[in-house]
């Protein structure tokens, strides 16, 4: 390492960075927002089974939900999972057309997702009578679990497609550079996050 | 300063994350008993939620301690899980279709 080299090291290191997430302080504050939100998640999950597990008339999900709508809604948010980290890669390479054509991408399959969980709310509420504190096909709280959990994912939902459109404004219009990546990174881990949770009340919600 | 890593293959992640989600499906049509069902089901869903966290959120390719940031939810909700077990082995909520018309009351005595 030649003396330049060594001069441009010491002054690009920054010692007040972070040592868990050299990249930004962002990132590591990403994380921990995200371990936070994972236990308020965790936490209705586990009332969600305790509710189920002392109740002696709890309908069969698979019997009142509709299974297959739901499958292609999982699939749609991992494909929209492939479509971020595609615009993540783009962003990275300086490809501002491919990072702009996978964000997109991304926003629609939130967009869908967002319709169908619509769709499927209205048919449970208006076809099959299933409300926030009525169920016809047994107990109650069904209804309430059912409704809190997705509703809480389907906000989160919402919030991701609004963070990325704001992400994918300030690539158009702004900034579009090795340090905006950054930004988009950030926003990626808060769009998988939302789809891993997904991964979990499908199983937990509908399949178990 | 950046931390620089191949780039995992997204597609084959993609791929496995979609078979884990046919077998998902599948495994509640079959023929066997609830709990393997359940613990197939929720064997299948901490895979394909590591599968996300490891490649799509490059949890594999930072450093330790972010991982285990990353791990004390689960470790927390487990936990809570295991906290709430001696509840629900006690208590069954009596509803409507359940509660058992009142014994008549018995006479002579």
């Amino acid at each position: 390492m030649n003396q330049a080299t060594a001069t441009h090291t010491h002054v690009s290191v920054e010692p007040a960075e972070s040592p868990l997430t050299p990249e930004s302080w962002g990132k590591l504050g990403m994380w921990i927002f995200l371990a936070g939100d994972a236990m308020s998640f965790g936490a209705l999950l586990a009332a969600y089974g305790a509710m189920r597990a002392s109740s002696a008339d709890w309908p069969v999900p698979a019997h009142v939900l509709g299974i297959p709508l739901t499958a292609f809604m999982t699939f749609l948010l991992i494909c929209s999972s492939v479509t971020m980290v595609k615009a993540l890669s783009a962003s990275k390479r300086g490809d501002k057309a491919g990072f702009t054509k996978f964000m997109l991408m991304t926003i629609g399959g939130g967009l869908i997702f967002l319709g169908l969980q619509a769709f499927e709310w209205t048919h449970l509420i208006h076809g099959k009578h299933v409300t926030f504190s009525h169920n016809p096909y047994g107990a109650s709280l069904f209804g309430t679990t059912f409704f809190a959990i997705t509703g809480f994912h389907g906000a989160h939902v919402t919030g991701g497609v609004l963070y990325l459109s704001a992400v994918l404004m300030i690539g158009l219009f702004g900034r579009f550079s090795k340090e905006y990546a950054n930004i988009v990174e950030i926003a990626a881990l808060y769009w998988h996050f939302v789809d891993l949770v997904w991964i979990l009340v499908f199983t937990f919600v509908y399949l178990i | 300063m950046e931390t620089t890593h191949k780039e995992p293959n997204y597609m084959a992640v993609f791929y496995w994350l979609a078979i884990l989600t046919v077998i998902e499906i599948g495994i509640i049509y079959l023929p066997l008993s609830k709990l393997i069902i359940g613990v197939g089901l929720i064997l299948l869903a901490l895979s394909k939620a590591s599968l996300v966290a490891l490649y799509y959120m490059h949890l594999k390719f930072e450093r330790r301690t972010l991982g285990i940031i990353a791990l004390t939810p689960l470790l927390i909700c487990t936990l809570l899980v295991f906290s709430l077990l001696p509840d629900l082995t006690k208590v069954q909520h009596k509803t409507a279709s359940t509660l058992k018309p009142p014994a008549p009351a018995q006479h002579g005595k």
